[in-house]
């Protein structure tokens, strides 16, 4: 579907306008505007250290920016007065270290925040739980602590977790980068399943086959700006700036 | 918030422990060394079996020598020691019943100083982070001599009077170091807490009291344990600085022992007594922290 057929349908999800941001001295991102319709899936590259953690992070909150805007549905992130509890229940994310709780076996880290934090009733959040721990083919593993599962596991319980406070938008945050090769595929074929039902998707991720055959859209960041976009086809098969022909030529 | 807290308290670790994961799972001997000091913010009391047996010598041969000295109308050094071990040993039981006491109090008012070092808002942080550096900066007999002399001898609250007896005082005065190094203990193993956990679960909109409670203190109490038993040690062993300000515990009633037998050769075993009983009184608890550091060092 061509990407313009698309915002004229829906309104964007994510809106990011003109974002600048920077930890002390160090500007991290210099001028990012981007938009992210409902049930895209866009997929986030480039070289380490360009921001694209940084960004992600930005858009549910956990880190600050300097300057520009960043809307998730109708909530303006960075306004002062914020309801974080909303943005951060609309905004799942999975980080690169999964981040499980090391204390409270699989199943008790899926439940946690939809009891305590939504304030759901016990008996129905297990039951979802052991749905979720099925979705992310884990059934049977409910009750093993986060020490005594492969990191893929872990890393679909992290999903799991996430995906227990329906979240409207996922970040994932170089989600396999930390995994053996071989438990990458579980957790890409779990995020694929979520992106086919439908669920919005912003990915930072070294996957680019992956990124290739999953993405609507592909950004390409360098030193805190986009260098190139472009849905993947174009992207990958004929990209235009040298710096995203020199990252792709290094890293296919 | 993250970003601040990053930046704030970003955890002092040694290099060699950084990367917990790839330690070998039994501590090196090379490293054992400095394995110890990973809980460097205390004075540690690192005590061995072989020190017991020290003790025992020193204590022995002093009796011994003593007793070549003393004539044939006097009863034999051990024997006049043993006469009066009961009552030493209700000293020595009073030592325990302080050291316990202050450690509560000391635990007690400590983690809630621990956690607002933690605070979000700086005047409190400042402040609790002032409190917990001055106590723990300032000498014990120091504090001590300031509770003896700064605190009434008893309240009156309306008709009820507290009285405030002098081990009582001493309690107080040993409890404030004690909190202001559990406080330091509390703060240290929350900045040990990977940062990820704060991420995570600020993620899941928790709020920052969810965080800490649900999330970031269940992770600690582990890595607490340990120094806050070394702690206790050290405490214990302070315990006899009260006999300076007139505690009737273990140390005075040693010396008033001496006074009343008035026999100089009495003086180095009697002492040599009193150091055993701590001795045995500490080792055990300086043993199992060590093995709980053990234990917990690679499975926090």
């Amino acid at each position: 579907m061509p990407e313009n057929a698309d915002n004229f349908k829906k309104p964007p999800i994510v809106s990011i306008t003109d974002v600048y941001q920077s930890f002390g001295d160090n500007q991290v991102i210099k001028g990012i505007s981007f938009d992210v319709a409902e049930g895209e899936v866009i997929c986030i590259i480039g070289p380490s250290g360009s921001g694209k953690s940084t960004l992600l992070r930005c858009i549910n909150g956990l880190v600050k920016i300097d300057s520009g805007s960043i809307r998730v549905k109708d909530m303006e992130v960075h306004a002062p007065h914020l309801d974080k509890l909303e943005l951060r229940k609309i905004v799942g994310m999975v980080f690169q270290q999964y981040n499980l709780f090391p204390h409270k076996t699989a199943l008790q880290n899926i439940m946690m925040a939809p009891i305590h934090v939504l304030k759901q009733d016990a008996e129905e959040v297990k039951d979802r739980a052991y749905g979720l721990m099925r979705k992310v083919r884990l059934e049977g593993k409910e009750d093993f602590y986060p020490g005594e599962l492969s990191g893929g596991q872990q890393q679909r319980v992290a999903i799991a977790r996430s995906l227990a406070m329906n979240p409207e938008v996922m970040l994932f945050d170089e989600v396999t980068a930390a995994l053996d090769p071989e438990t990458v595929k579980e957790v890409l074929v779990t995020i694929r399943d979520l992106a086919e039902e439908g669920m919005t998707c912003l990915l930072v991720t070294h996957e680019m086959g992956f990124a290739r055959e999953l993405a609507d859209h592909m950004y390409f960041t360098d030193n805190g700006v986009i260098v190139e976009h472009g849905p993947p086809k174009v992207f990958f098969d004929a990209p235009e700036d040298p710096r995203t022909q020199e990252f792709l030529s290094q890293i296919l | 918030m993250f970003r601040r807290n990053r930046k704030r308290r970003r955890p002092r670790l040694n290099p060699r422990h950084e990367l917990a994961v790839l330690l070998p799972i039994r501590p090196l001997k090379a490293n054992a060394s400095n394995a110890d000091r990973k809980f460097d913010h205390l004075p540690v009391a690192r005590l061995r079996a072989v020190h017991l047996l020290w003790l025992f010598l020193i204590f022995s041969a002093s009796a011994l020598a003593a007793g070549a000295q003393t004539g044939a109308v006097k009863p034999s050094i051990a024997k006049t020691i043993l006469a009066w071990t009961p009552l030493l040993l209700k000293g020595f039981g009073f030592n325990i019943l302080i050291s316990f006491m202050s450690m509560a109090i000391g635990t007690v008012i400590g983690s809630v100083l621990g956690v607002l070092q933690i605070s979000l808002l700086p005047p409190v942080r400042l402040a609790s982070r002032f409190l917990t550096q001055f106590f723990r900066n300032s000498p014990w007999l120091v504090l001590l001599f300031y509770c003896m002399f700064m605190l009434p001898f008893e309240i009156t609250i309306g008709e009820l009077r507290i009285p405030f007896p002098d081990w009582i005082k001493a309690v107080i005065g040993l409890s404030l170091p004690v909190m202001a190094n559990v406080a330091e203990i509390v703060r240290g193993a929350v900045n040990s807490i990977p940062s990820g956990q704060w991420e995570a679960s600020e993620s899941l909109a928790f709020t920052r009291r969810q965080q800490i409670w649900l999330i970031i203190m269940p992770q600690c109490y582990k890595r607490m344990l340990p120094p806050w038993m070394n702690l206790y040690a050290i405490l214990t062993m302070a315990t006899v600085l009260a006999s300076i300000v007139g505690v009737e515990e273990v140390m005075t009633l040693a010396g008033q022992v001496l006074a009343a037998e008035g026999r100089p050769e009495l003086l180095v075993p009697i002492y040599s007594f009193v150091l055993v009983w701590f001795f045995a009184y500490c080792y055990p608890i300086a043993r199992w922290t060590i093995r709980l550091e053990r234990k917990f060092a690679l499975n926090i």
